[in-house]
């Protein structure tokens, strides 16, 4: 089936490594951690009390403080990240194109900090106290809805929830979108924000969080290295704009990545760990692949979804390795998450944001924190630093709870 | 703090508003730019610190930044 070619022409994050991308791509690329204490409320009993957290931002440089208050902090960053991205693409959004420009994002929980907030609020006031705005601060979609109400943007508006995927799925559908011809331009990426009590606890119960390095916070995300006890829980957001290669050409716009595959599947196999020959996370690759219409081996560089759990490194070494045969020591793959703690449903989004600056800047992140190898992942993670190497091809993989798992593939675009 | 100065504090959190533009005779709606949801959590807001009950009939007269002063005065 032959549809729309679709490309990257705008890029922009909020991440603990920076409130924009141009701070949060070069402190990647330097190996910088952006975990640390959690600040955002008083974690002192918790078992792990470290986190990827957003540092120092301000909502009202991009909102009136009035409705700043009326969204959860989630909402806020998509708001923020909405408008950065739609600057840094250039796409101006009027009457003539804004029904032909979408707004589909990834958001895996929605305002958990706002419903213990209106619970508490419940519990100690009783039902006539909670807020007319609860509802809608909480609401996952609130996240594209404003981003719509700020830009502008009239054309489909929703999120996709698939727990760490969602961020993935998002891209995989604004994709599919443009492909088919139904958008022309699409605001898409992964949103969230849920580093409050009921996050972290309930994270915690599921001993998947990393308890052992809360003196070390640095060094706490280990994806792959034999140590690793948990990933840490970050927050913040990665947005793209995907837009029809003809509309991006018809305006001049700057390219930077091509969009030439998306691949989900899903495990059928259990509540949270992945299957264990990774059988699930292969086949979302090879869908990415086969979609392209590539080999396996045009494949050089592979953003993983590494969250420094015991299982999903080992799975997912597994599944690549499955995929790639014995090109799979030829790829290089790094581990965002090592810096930047688990972005849940926006580390699709923000992992994807660095595969197309992999793409557009020739330099490939390294991974941090892999200092005694575990025997069984024996992949080339970029354990020495970044690197300056121009990929081709890079796939980025996402995979959650519920089983499901998503690939995109992103091409270099050499104009 | 009188009436008066509570009151202001409220509209000012609730609607994001400056004190200055918090006058009399000011129009929730069309002066300080309320919206029915701003307008139910306003009075929620004046219930609490108040400890009142405001129904909604009442709560619907409540239209300008003098009636809600009057109303709580009366109702105190």
């Amino acid at each position: 089936m032959t549809g729309k070619r679709v490309v990257v022409t705008g890029l922009a994050a909020i991440t603990p490594l920076g409130n924009d991308l141009a701070t949060s791509w070069e402190n990647l690329v330097a190996g910088k951690s952006g975990i640390g204490p959690i600040t955002h409320f008083d974690a002192s009993e918790y078992t792990s009390r470290i986190a990827g957290e957003v540092k120092g931002f301000d909502p009202e440089k991009y909102m009136p403080a009035k409705q700043a208050k009326r969204m959860d902090r989630f909402v806020q960053f998509a708001v923020a990240t909405g408008k950065m991205l739609v600057e840094h693409s250039g796409l101006v959004i009027d009457d003539a194109n804004a029904h032909r420009v979408g707004v589909l994002l990834g958001v895996g929980l929605g305002g958990l900090e706002t419903i213990e907030v209106f619970h508490t609020k419940l519990v100690e006031s009783g039902p006539n106290r909670v807020s007319p705005f609860m509802i809608p601060m909480l609401i996952s979609n609130m996240a594209p809805g404003q981003v719509s109400i700020f830009t502008g943007a009239k054309g489909p508006n929703l999120v996709t929830t698939s727990a760490c995927a969602s961020g993935q799925h998002a891209i995989g559908y604004a994709y599919t979108d443009i492909f088919m011809g139904r958008c022309d331009a699409v605001i898409t990426g992964g949103v969230e924000a849920t580093i409050t009590p009921m996050g972290v606890s309930g994270f915690t119960a599921l001993k998947a969080l990393s308890t052992a390095n809360n003196d070390a916070p640095t060094k706490a995300s280990r994806p792959f290295d034999n140590d690793r006890d948990g990933f840490v829980i970050g927050e913040g957001s990665g947005f793209l704009m995907l837009e029809s290669l003809e509309s991006a050409q018809a305006r001049g716009a700057t390219i930077y990545a091509e969009v030439v595959g998306y691949g989900a599947s899903g495990d059928a196999y259990h509540m949270t760990a992945p299957h264990e020959d990774g059988l699930g996370m292969a086949q979302a690759m090879r869908a990415a692949i086969d979609e392209a219409g590539i080999r396996p081996e045009d494949v050089d560089h592979i953003n993983a979804h590494a969250t420094s759990t015991h299982l999903n490194d080992l799975c997912e070494t597994k599944a690549i390795k499955k995929v790639f045969g014995d090109h799979a020591k030829n790829i290089r793959i790094t581990a965002n998450k090592s810096m930047t703690g688990h972005l849940l449903g926006a580390a699709g989004g923000m992992e994807g944001v660095f595969s197309v600056m992999a793409l557009h800047t020739g330099i490939i992140p390294g991974t941090i924190n892999r200092e005694t190898p575990d025997p069984e992942c024996d992949l080339n993670y970029m354990a020495g630093g970044s690197e300056k190497y121009q990929p081709e091809y890079v796939l980025c993989n996402s995979f959650g709870f519920g089983g499901t798992n998503c690939c995109m593939l992103y091409k270099r675009w050499k104009g | 703090m009188s009436v008066e100065e509570k009151i202001s504090k409220i509209i000012i959190d609730q609607l994001g508003v400056s004190a200055e533009e918090v006058k009399p005779e000011a129009s929730f709606v069309e002066d300080l730019g309320a919206d029915s949801l701003d307008l139910t959590e306003l009075i929620m807001a004046m219930e609490e610190e108040f400890g009142i009950e405001i129904d909604d009939d009442d709560a619907q007269k409540i239209l300008k930044v003098q009636d809600a002063i009057a109303y709580i005065k009366n109702k105190q």
